[in-house]
């Protein structure tokens, strides 16, 4: 029977982590008591994007998008919107002024320039619910695919499709593909690669978590192209949700027949694994990926033979990223030609990006290939919060680079990034605004690919590690300019001699900031400044004794006590105690704590003046 | 290593163990899977479970040793009750991360890795949980807590523990 009203509650994991479920469960409640449950159809639907704004909930037909709900919003709701058909004003999406509050999500800015394919039904349907993915033209395209079409026609559709997989590398999906099935073999295997370990990417959490059976649709589709029988979902063990929701997912097509053996009556088998990974970000790369999966460690090895030659236990295997996977079913059901009229020329369809940082919407959202980034960050994203200056978005996480101001104007697609020095990645988009040090964020990216490198060859073992120390050097105020040069040339050689993608993109951030912000650069070396005041060995936090009114807010939130001063006098930060917490800043109520020269450059400082008196 | 007779005890923890690697005997692979299930019962994989694991699925002892050091989720010193997880992934390090991480090793009196001396918690810190929109992020155990300060961390953290030890 068709309810009067759907109810769709976020159950995505910020949402989750805002306590969303807290509300559903009121919810439940209060429509049982009040005898709704016939009428009312509540949902809980994976990510719909906005996290900033969680818990999120939309009410169709009408569309009103309730924003930042708590339990006591429940009663209230029920009782004006879904009883007296007058929705619930106070949680609605409100536009900056008051009077202008948006009824309807299609009219939502944030939602305007999106186009969903990939996240069409994330948010949309009960992820744990096989009905409502069939409800939406779910396993469709697979039937298709093994009743009416031969593994050489589906290929030739990806091929025309001109996807390129999502995965980092941008490879054309219909080629692998064609590789994959072209390999003799009687075993072959199709993975799917959910490692997502470039912080800032959550978008395959969100497919995972949202929508599981698309991700096993495409696979099964991309097994009978290459003719598999097997497959594995290698997702990181970070996404408990995802791997419940997944496994979930699998047990029900498989009690539905659309896994396991001959299926759709076709004689096409294919049955579906998942395992787990172990927190390694290399096991990202296929071969590590591979490696890992047969119980190794997660070493990735030299390619070629590529894995559609020789992968898993030496067999013919084909990985995938999840979001190419994804929108497997959409080409097949809507056509290549559908698929190819999205996007750009050389870059097509719909992309899903992962807005965080310090842009006022966080969140998913999906865009056609060659959006530029402007509409990204101000159309969708909202802007820069707390009218701060916008500088740079960092992409591609460890192995991407960043974008400055000046280019904002550029198309995001494979190759505008790559020319800018920063790649499409997996598609996590941070935003840095005028309070990001871009040395400490270069010094940051090595850090982790430092940690995070599988020790097997030199140039990524120690040469990353010179590098890291170098940056260190001048994050502390003794760097010279010398070493901005034997930067560059450790990272031109990393990248020609590393053995594995990882590698040979780590680099990349520091040559993108080098090149974009190399005057931040040469003030942290030249002059002991870090002009965003972020490097802690090259500021101090100081009182302004002429604006401190000795209210001692400060010295109370001080977590390591570095702040003296009685009540009513002025007060006073010792910067041998203090860390640079940044605490006492937040919490003045009459901003009278501002950041001033480091220990560094002060003593440099005071050497000078010893030398000009001793002259 | 001399070839030692290993003595199991004959708890239900490695009688759980037992069970798992049973379930596992006919899957390709297994070892990681099998050292998964194996930290969820024992908490960390002390020197007893791998040389366990080893001899149960046939697996030379340096692999598994090799394994077990290669990844970072498998722990081999004992953790505290809970675990604090601080994100010090990009989106969460552009918000401030590392602040949070050290009012934490403040309030507790530890560095990242060590276990307070209650063996309450055991700080430690992670690379994006996917939930950058709530950055900065921490976990305790599986619970996500997001838009962090140092200053409301150390109030999550005290205020867990107290409802903790209310219960009890
Ligand atoms: C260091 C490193 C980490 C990677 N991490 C991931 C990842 O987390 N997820 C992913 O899908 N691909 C990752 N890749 C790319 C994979 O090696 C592979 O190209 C991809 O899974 C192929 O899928 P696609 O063709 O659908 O893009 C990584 C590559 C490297 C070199
Ligand atoms: S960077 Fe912290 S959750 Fe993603």
């Amino acid at each position: 029977m068709k309810k009067r009203l759907d109810v769709l509650i976020c159950g995505g994991g910020a949402c989750l982590s805002s306590h969303s479920q807290d509300v559903k469960n009121k919810f439940i409640e209060v429509l049982k008591a009040k005898g709704l449950t016939d009428e009312i159809n509540l949902v809980e639907t994976g990510c719909m994007g906005p996290c900033e704004m969680g818990p999120v909930m939309v009410v169709y037909p009408d569309g009103s998008f309730y924003v930042q709900l708590t339990e006591n919003d429940v009663e209230p709701i029920v009782e004006e919107h879904f009883l007296k058909g007058r929705p619930y004003q106070k949680k609605l999406w409100a536009a900056p002024e008051a009077r202008k509050i948006v009824e309807e999500k299609r009219q939502v800015p944030f939602f305007e320039k999106q186009q969903k394919v990939v996240l069409a039904l994330c948010g949309k349907i009960d992820p744990e619910s096989v009905d409502e993915y069939i409800a939406n033209r779910g396993y469709e395209a697979l039937g298709k695919v093994v009743t009416e079409m031969t593994p050489e026609a589906v290929i030739e559709e990806m091929l025309k499709s001109g996807q390129r997989g999502r995965g980092g590398a941008g490879f054309p999906t219909g080629l692998k593909w064609k590789f994959g099935k072209a390999s003799e073999g009687k075993q072959k295997y199709i993975v799917c690669n959910a490692d997502e370990g470039d912080p800032g990417a959550f978008m395959d959490r969100a497919v995972l978590e949202g929508d599981p059976h698309s991700v096993i649709e495409g696979m099964a589709i991309a097994a009978y192209s290459i003719g598999a029988d097997k497959g594995f979902v290698y997702c990181r063990a970070e996404y408990p949700l995802a791997i419940k929701r997944l496994e979930a997912a699998l047990k029900q097509a498989r009690a539905m027949g659309l896994l396991g053996k001959n299926i759709f009556e076709s004689g096409f088998s294919f049955d579906i694994e998942v395992r787990m990974g172990a927190g390694a970000f290399v096991c990202g790369e296929e071969t590590a990926l591979m490696a890992s999966i047969e119980g190794k460690r997660g070493q990735p090895r030299p390619k070629p033979p590529f894995p559609a030659q020789k992968g898993l236990w030496g067999h013919p295997t084909v990985i995938n990223n999840v979001e190419t996977l994804a929108a497997i079913r959409h080409i097949i059901l809507n056509g290549a030609d559908w698929y190819a009229s999205i996007g750009t020329e050389k870059s097509k369809g719909t992309k899903v990006f992962a807005l965080s940082g310090k842009v006022v919407n966080t969140g998913l959202v999906e865009v056609p290939m060659g959006i530029t980034l402007r509409e990204l960050l101000y159309d969708i994203g909202g802007g820069i919060p707390n009218g701060k200056k916008f500088k740079a978005v960092q992409t591609g996480g460890p192995s991407g680079g960043c974008i400055p101001a000046a280019h904002m104007d550029t198309p995001l697609d494979y190759e505008s990034l790559t020319k800018l020095g920063a790649i499409m990645g997996s598609g996590g988009v941070i935003v840095l605004d005028e309070d990001t040090c871009m040395v400490n964020v270069a010094k940051f990216f090595l850090e982790f690919s430092v940690e995070e490198s599988c020790g097997q060859c030199a140039p990524c073992r120690i040469g990353l590690k010179q590098m890291h120390d170098l940056l260190e050097k001048i994050c502390e105020g003794k760097g010279k300019m010398e070493d901005l040069d034997l930067l560059e040339s450790l990272a031109h050689t990393i990248k020609a001699t590393s053995l594995c993608g990882l590698g040979q993109t780590a680099p990349n951030p520091v040559l993108s900031t080098m090149k974009y912000f190399r005057d931040e650069y040469e003030a942290h070396i030249k002059e002991q400044r870090c002009p965003a005041g972020v490097c802690k060995d090259l500021i101090s936090y100081v009182v302004d004794e002429s604006k401190c009114i000795g209210c001692t807010a400060c010295a109370r939130t001080c977590p390591v006590s570095a702040i003296s001063g009685a009540p009513k006098q002025k007060h006073r930060i010792d910067p041998s105690i203090c860390t640079r917490c940044g605490s006492c800043i937040v919490k003045c109520p009459v901003k009278a704590i501002y950041i001033g020269p480091g220990a560094v450059k002060r003593e440099v400082e005071s050497k000078k003046l010893h030398l000009e008196k001793t002259l | 290593m001399e070839c030692q007779e290993l003595h199991i005890p004959d708890n239900p923890q490695y009688r759980e163990l037992k069970r798992i690697i049973e379930e596992y005997r006919n899957v390709p692979g297994p070892l990681i899977q099998v050292l998964n299930r194996a930290q969820r019962i024992f908490g960390y994989l002390p020197r007893e479970v791998q040389l366990y694991v080893s001899r149960e699925l046939n697996v030379p002892l340096s692999e598994v040793y090799g394994v077990v050091t290669f990844y970072n989720f498998f722990k081999t010193e004992p953790v505290g009750k809970h675990i604090v997880n601080v994100c010090l992934g990009t989106a969460c390090h552009v918000k401030g991360a590392q602040r949070v991480v050290d009012a934490l090793a403040n309030e507790l009196k530890v560095e990242i890795g060590q276990t307070s001396q209650d063996g309450f918690y055991t700080l430690s810190t992670a690379r994006c949980f996917g939930a950058c929109g709530l950055a900065p992020a921490m976990m305790i155990d599986d619970e996500v807590y997001g838009r962090l300060t140092p200053g409301k961390a150390v109030e999550v953290i005290k205020e867990f523990q107290k409802n903790e030890t209310n219960q009890n």
